[in-house]
């Protein structure tokens, strides 16, 4: 199972993916720099945290024309399992890949901090071992992650169970208190109609070792290496 | 034909295009309340709303006002702004003949 991990200029979760798939997961994770222009030979993609270009203009909005771009994309139209977490996130947004568009915290403060996220759907290939309803614990690190779409788009995405993760509190009630950039819906994680492409603000890849506070981030990373191997279609 | 050519080339121009940018209406935006309350907080009790934004000025050379309005509007669509959130408006000015 080979993770590819894209890296921007001014990506800097390029290294806690690296690190949580060779260390947390004991599973191969390979850089690809954004001038490349293939992702043969991957299983999976992580499109990691940062700044990339600065976050000039919009966040991700510049890194969408970067020339790796047209291969996730077809990896993800190919039903590649595709993780953007935070920045990456916004990244897949900008590029259409995901749905919606994530925008200045409500409190206008960068927030970081470990918070709880509540799993809402378990068919992506990353919440696939997770029921509904289990919580998790993950850190944030960001200045621009209020989820937004309009009211109708909500509905849409709730109806195609495109909602992937909400904040929540340690038991996973959901409410203002706990939603930590005021996104809609308390949303802090989607996926593409199909499920295979995913985004989420908190960080998975930052919680892969106990002594690094907190583990839980492996169950979402390494699930999809167990489903692909359990499919028989992991190709490395 | 040479005749054609040069008339063509002779309406050729640049114009600046200005663009504002800002959160659509029904998009919650604290930055722009920040600054209201900044406002107000200053004795401008007076002060309604506020919507921050950005603005860009592109500069670029066109055969009408037509076509750069259309060029500039394609800008906006695909890289200048994001649709989901955002909305803008083009102010244009013709700036010397080339």
């Amino acid at each position: 199972m080979r993770y590819g991990v894209i890296i921007f200029p001014g990506s800097n979760g390029d290294h806690d993916a690296l690190k949580a798939v060779e260390l947390g997961l004991g599973e191969e994770a390979v850089a690809i720099w954004h001038k490349e222009t293939t992702v043969e030979g991957c299983d999976a993609l992580l499109i990691p945290g940062g700044f990339s270009y600065g976050d000039y203009l919009r966040a991700g909005a510049i890194a969408r024309f970067s020339p790796i771009m047209d291969a996730v994309t077809e990896f993800a139209n190919a039903g590649g399992p595709v993780l953007g977490i935070c920045n990456g996130f916004q990244i897949l947004t900008e590029a259409q890949l995901l749905p919606g568009a994530l925008l200045r915290n409500g409190s206008l403060s960068f927030v970081c901090d470990w918070i709880n996220v509540r799993v809402e759907s378990d068919r992506t290939p990353f919440t696939a071992e997770l029921d509904p309803g289990t919580v998790l614990r993950l850190p944030i690190a960001h200045g621009q992650g209020r989820y937004f779409v309009t009211e109708d788009q909500l509905s849409e995405l709730e109806a195609n169970d495109q909602v992937v993760f909400r904040y929540a509190d340690a038991r996973g009630e959901v409410h203002d208190d706990h939603n930590p950039n005021a996104s809609v819906g308390h949303i802090a994680g989607v996926c593409n109609e199909r499920g295979n492409v995913v985004g989420l603000m908190p960080h998975p890849e930052r919680a892969y070792d106990a002594t690094i506070g907190g583990d839980e981030g492996l169950q979402l990373l390494g699930a999809v290496a167990r489903q692909l191997t359990t499919a028989g279609t992991v190709r490395a | 034909m040479s005749a054609n050519i040069d008339a063509i080339s002779a309406v050729r121009r640049s114009y600046l295009a200005e663009v504002f940018v800002s959160l659509k209406s029904a998009v919650n935006d604290p930055e722009g309340l920040a600054i209201r309350d900044g406002l107000r907080s200053l004795g401008y009790a007076q002060v309604e709303a506020v919507r921050a934004g950005k603005y860009l000025r592109v500069t670029l050379d066109a055969e009408s006002t037509d076509d750069a309005h259309s060029q500039v509007a394609a800008m906006c669509e695909q890289l200048l702004t994001n649709p989901v959130m955002e909305s803008y408006h083009v102010a244009l000015t013709p700036l010397s003949d080339h």
